[in-house]
This record gives structure tokens, C-alpha cells and sequence, in this order.
């Protein structure tokens, strides 16, 4: 066989190819009905997160200038009622996204960069490497996460890079082991020998074989992290973990149990920053369970 | 199961040819003096992470210790002196490890009171309401998981999962504050029905005690358990649509089994065996959740006091707490490791 002048080029058949997938995987996982209405909720969150300055200003968390007087009910003028120092809640509960999606998506990142890093790793280079690596990662699974966390940020100073930390160290075990065990499998197949044999290193295998077969499966777990990973944002921030000087849903959530909503009954202040998170943290489990099931259809059954 | 069962005899047949027959049951011990050791190494790392971790904290603990009051500086000493904090780093360390061995965490900066006495007396407390929650969530989430799974795809399953999926993605505190305005405060014509917090409402003694520790618990097992019985539902469910296929199960029916006993004697004790090792994984989530039930509903115990020792924070208290509840999680892990080839022998081979 001869190569004519129209054949296309590796790369192109490459693009064609990743192409190709995508749009497999996009018909697939629009046959998850629960995945899509994930999706529907987390664009309209992300837009609303993303465009929230054009809604409300960048004073709306400003104690000194406060529009309406302390602790209100929902009225016209507030439609979520005021806080202890008369801001407007449902200004803040939409600022508050920015900072909820954001550390949510930065730890979820930093987690499976580090679970992913691990995994691969550990996979690929056996013998005593993959032994340590996987003590490690062993006993940062049993070690209750939260707690660590905990430790974490109280041992930090106060501020969402060390939220971030906190939450992104404490779990990535579970991406390691996942991303180990398929790179184990990835490794086994004939076309790594051959890349071997060919005088492919080791970065080289890991990053150009190994690393390609591993990524959905990263995918989905990035998913999955976010939705704990906004929850744990949420828990360190209620007690009193967070960055004071940012409005989050947990830290609103901790100002309104500090302000004494729950005695007085005021239910109003409570369940938006809740209801929230809970939105958000289900739509990203909703998603991450769809493209787990479109990944693995062995799992297909169990939706 | 055939594919399964055959390399399995091989290797039985060359063992007895290569020597004195082995037989089953001896792996058990050598499986079980693994896990004890992986036990005792994973706590002594804890032990070794909880004294390093504190340790980080800028800043000088006495500091912190005096709240920013005037103190002179022969106080400070003073101070550095009682919790030992004039040493060298490595011998407080050799010295936490020592006194660790022997149950000896040191002194709350807070409470001015050894932190075993406080763990001691916070510990029952907190048995008492994860004990409970746990039996609960766990019977909840086997028993809803198992009739969704054989009922899968149905209306009855896609609820099921949805509100377990939605409960599980609900933050556990605000949870319990909801319930504390709803059933305990009163909203409109509700009158409250349940304590707001605490365990006992005092004065109480014998049967009338134990009936106000009970009515004072209700919301709090509520709360973990709407929160935690999803995971073991999801789990259950999985586990068992995995047997539903089985060749087994097909048999058990053509016997003429009713569907019921196919369910109860067959798929689900398979279906039982992840979902035990997966359960007790899982303690860790509720550990984080008994922290924050017992801070939303002033619950005097474990949880309760970490949430205390944080706010200060007393390093030593927050550090036996946090060797506490490591500790609890990896001895749980442990024992479900021991109970586990007791269900299933191929484990300890």
C-alpha cells in the first residue's frame, strides 16, 4: 500500500478520532435521564455564578452600608429576607455560589491530580515504589477524611487556599486506588510492549498510553469529588473553618446559626444557603453516576 | 463458577502432590496476624501523624493558652513548663508516644483536666447515639437497597434511589438545624415536640431517665441516619444487582422456590459480603457525621468536644480526640477484616 497525498495526517486522524468519541460518549449520556437534569442544574448554576456580578454588586457582602434593617422576613423588597446586619440574603446566596463552586472545583481538581499522579505511578513502576505508595495511600483511606481536614485547616491560617489544601489532600485515595488498578490492566496489553520495544520510556509510556486510557475514568471521578468536595467546603466553612472574610453557603449557614436563627425560629435564614448546596452537590452526583454508567456499562444495570 | 472453580482444584491437587495436604482453615491465622499488624502499624502512624500535624500551628500554644491576656514572663515559662512545652521537639515526642502507650494525652489547655478523663466521660455519650444511628442506617439502607435492586428500574426503585441520592447529598447540619426549628422550636401551629438539645433534661431518675435520654436522642439518630443510610443503600443495591444474573438464582427458581426465599436465602447473603467491607469503609463518613450532629444538637459527646477543643483550639484535646477517632475508624476496619472469612473462606486464602 502506498501513502497518496490524501491520506490525512496522524494528528488529523487523531482529532477525527477523538472526535469521534465524544460524540459516542455525548449519545450515550443523553440516554441518562437523571445525568441530564444534573446537567441542566449545574449550567444554570455556573451561568449564575459566572454572570452573578450583573445581578447583584460586589458591596452585597458589605456590613456598613447593609440596605434593609437586621434580620427581616422575606418581604417584596427581599425576597430570602435579611441577615443580622440587614444585607440581603438572596443577594449573598448568589455570591456565595462563586466562592462554593469554585473551592469545590479546585479541590476536587487537586485531589485527583494527586490520586491520578499516584495511581499512574504506582502502576507503572512496581516493586517497592508501588509498595510505599500504596501503604500511603492504605492508610489515608481509613483515616476519616473530615477529621483530617479538620486537622488541616486548623492548623492553616484561615483562607480558601487552605480549604483547597485541606480538602484536596485528604482525598485522593480513592482516585488512587481506581486509577492504579486500570493502569495495571491498561499495562498488561500488547500495544505497551510494543512501545517498550520500540524504546519508549517511561515518561513516555505513561503519558502517551497509559495516562489517555486512565483519563474517563478520571472524568468521573472528578464528578463525584466535586459534590463531596463542595460539601466538606460547606462543613469546614460551618465550623468556622473557612475564610471569615468571604460569604460562602456554609459560612452563611454558620452566621445564621451564630445569629441565633434556630432558637428564634427563623427558618428563612437557614434553608436557601441549604438548599443550595444540596442542589449542587446532588446535580454534580447525578452527572458523575451518568458518565460513570456510560463508562463502565457493566454498571449500566445498576442505574 | 466452573471457569472459577477449576484452577482452584488444580492447585489444590499440585499442593497435595508437592507435599503434606493444607488444609483450609490454616490461613486463617497468618491471614488474621496480618491484619492485626496492619492494624497496630496504621495506629502507630496516627499516633506519629497526630503529634507532627499540631505541631505545624504557627504560632506559640502558650499564647493562644492566655487568650491574649497580659501575662508576665515568668508565667509564660510557667505555663511552658506544665504542659511540657519546654523541651526539645524530640523529646515531646518521645515523650507524647510513651505517655500515649499508656493512655496519657496530656493536659486540656481548656477544661485544666487530664484529656482521657474528658475523652472517658464523653465516650459513652457518643456509643450511645452512633450505636443507635448506625444499627439503624445500616438495617434502613440493606433493607430499602435490597427491594430496590430486586425491583430495579420500577417506580418504587427510582424513588428510592432518588431520595437516597438527595438525602446524601444534603449537608448533615443543616439537616439537623431544620429539623431542631421545625420539630423542636415550633414553626406556626407546630408546637415544639422535641428538646433542642443537650441529652437529659435533669432531675430525671431510673425509667423516667432513660425515657428523656431516649426522647432527647430522637432527632439526632434521625439526622445521621437520613444522611447515612444512602451510601448503604447504593451499596446493597449494587452488590446485589451484581448476583442477579447468577446462574444460581435461576436454579433456586426452577427448584420452584418462591420469589421471596430466592431473595432472602440466596441472593441476598451473596450480595451481604461487599456490602460489609464497604459499610465498615464507610465509618469514616459517619465519624464527620456524629461531629456535627453533636455540635448542631449539643450532644455532650465526642463530637461535641472536638468541636469545643477547635474552637480554642486546645491542641491537646483536639489531638487525643483526633487519635480517638482514627483509632475507632481503623479497629472497626480491623474487626470487619476478622469477620470477614468467616462469611466468605475464599478471603483468607
Amino acid at each position: 500500500m502506498t501513502t497518496t497525498e490524501t491520506a490525512p495526517s496522524p494528528r488529523a486522524l487523531a482529532r477525527q478520532r477523538r472526535r469521534a468519541s465524544v460524540a459516542r460518549f455525548w449519545r450515550q449520556y443523553r440516554s441518562e435521564r437523571a445525568g441530564l437534569y444534573g446537567l441542566t442544574a449545574l449550567s444554570l448554576c455556573a451561568l449564575l455564578a459566572l454572570f452573578a456580578p450583573l445581578f447583584v454588586g460586589s458591596d452585597v457582602s458589605s456590613v456598613t452600608d447593609a440596605p434593609g434593617r437586621p434580620m427581616q422576613s422575606p418581604s417584596t423588597e427581599f425576597p430570602l429576607g435579611t441577615d443580622q446586619f440587614g444585607r440581603d440574603l438572596l443577594g449573598l446566596v448568589i455570591w456565595g455560589s462563586r466562592v462554593s463552586l469554585l473551592v469545590g472545583l479546585l479541590a476536587a481538581v487537586l485531589s485527583v491530580a494527586i490520586g491520578t499522579l499516584i495511581g499512574v505511578t504506582a502502576g507503572h513502576f512496581k516493586g517497592w515504589y508501588a509498595t510505599v505508595m500504596m501503604r500511603i495511600t492504605d492508610w489515608f483511606l481509613v483515616m476519616p477524611t473530615l477529621v483530617l481536614a479538620i486537622a488541616l485547616a486548623t492548623v492553616m491560617s484561615r483562607s480558601l487556599t487552605t480549604t483547597v489544601v485541606a480538602i484536596g489532600v485528604t482525598t485522593w485515595p480513592t482516585t488512587a486506588r481506581l486509577v492504579r488498578a486500570q493502569t495495571l490492566a491498561v499495562e498488561t496489553r500488547p500495544y505497551i510492549e510494543r512501545a517498550q520495544a520500540l524504546g519508549g520510556g517511561h515518561w513516555h509510556i505513561m503519558s502517551r498510553h497509559v495516562l489517555p486510557n486512565v483519563m474517563p475514568l478520571v472524568l468521573a471521578q472528578t464528578t463525584l469529588i466535586i459534590s463531596s468536595a463542595i460539601l466538606a467546603e460547606a462543613t469546614l466553612a460551618f465550623l468556622g473553618l473557612g475564610d471569615p472574610t468571604v460569604v460562602s453557603w456554609g459560612g452563611l449557614l454558620q452566621d445564621a446559626r451564630e445569629a441565633g436563627a434556630v432558637s428564634s425560629g427563623d427558618w428563612w435564614y437557614l434553608v436557601p444557603p441549604g438548599i443550595a448546596i444540596a442542589v449542587v452537590a446532588l446535580a454534580f452526583t447525578l452527572c458523575g453516576r451518568a458518565v460513570e454508567s456510560v463508562l463502565n456499562p457493566r454498571l449500566g444495570v445498576s442505574r | 463458577m466452573t471457569a472459577d472453580a477449576t484452577p482452584a482444584l488444580v492447585e489444590d491437587e499440585q499442593r497435595t502432590a508437592a507435599g503434606p495436604r493444607v488444609r483450609r482453615g490454616s490461613a486463617y491465622p497468618r491471614y488474621l496476624a496480618g491484619k492485626v499488624a496492619g492494624a497496630a502499624v496504621s495506629l502507630l502512624a496516627v499516633l506519629v501523624t497526630s503529634f507532627f500535624l499540631f505541631r505545624l500551628i504557627p504560632g506559640d500554644p502558650v499564647k493562644t493558652m492566655t487568650g491574649g491576656r497580659q501575662v508576665s514572663a515568668e508565667q509564660l515559662a510557667a505555663y511552658r513548663e506544665e504542659f511540657g512545652l519546654d523541651l526539645p521537639l524530640w523529646r515531646q515526642f518521645t515523650d507524647y508516644c510513651g505517655k500515649a502507650l499508656t493512655g496519657d494525652f496530656g493536659t486540656s489547655y481548656q477544661f485544666r483536666a487530664p484529656v482521657v478523663d474528658k475523652i472517658t466521660e464523653a465516650l459513652p455519650n457518643t456509643l450511645l447515639l452512633t450505636g443507635t444511628a448506625f444499627v439503624l442506617y445500616t438495617a434502613l439502607g440493606i433493607f430499602l437497597g435490597t427491594r430496590s435492586a430486586w425491583r430495579h428500574g420500577k417506580l418504587g426503585d427510582r424513588v428510592n434511589t432518588g431520595l437516597a441520592l438527595t438525602l446524601y447529598s444534603i449537608p448533615s447540619f443543616w439537616l439537623g438545624l431544620l429539623l431542631i426549628i421545625v420539630l423542636s422550636v415550633g414553626i406556626g401551629p407546630l408546637p415544639g415536640m422535641f428538646p433542642t438539645g443537650g441529652m437529659e433534661s435533669g432531675g430525671e431518675e431510673g425509667f423516667a431517665y432513660v425515657l428523656d435520654v431516649a426522647h432527647h436522642l430522637v432527632l439526632p439518630v434521625v439526622t445521621l441516619v437520613a444522611v447515612e443510610y444512602g451510601q448503604t443503600l447504593l451499596v446493597t443495591r449494587s452488590a446485589l444487582l451484581d448476583e442477579m444474573g447468577s446462574d444460581y438464582l435461576t436454579t433456586a427458581r426452577a427448584k420452584g422456590l418462591r420469589d421471596d426465599l430466592v431473595r432472602r436465602r440466596h441472593a441476598v447473603p451473596n450480595a451481604l459480603l461487599p456490602t460489609v467491607t464497604l459499610i465498615f469503609i464507610n465509618l469514616g463518613r459517619t465519624v464527620a457525621g456524629v461531629i456535627l450532629v453533636e455540635t448542631v444538637f449539643s450532644w455532650p459527646g465526642l463530637g461535641g468536644l472536638f468541636y469545643q477543643a477547635l474552637s480554642v483550639p486546645d491542641l491537646p484535646l483536639v489531638q487525643g480526640l483526633f487519635f480517638v477517632f482514627a483509632a475507632a475508624v481503623i479497629l472497626m476496619n480491623t474487626l470487619a477484616d476478622l469477620v470477614y472469612p468467616l462469611l466468605d473462606p475464599r478471603v483468607a486464602r
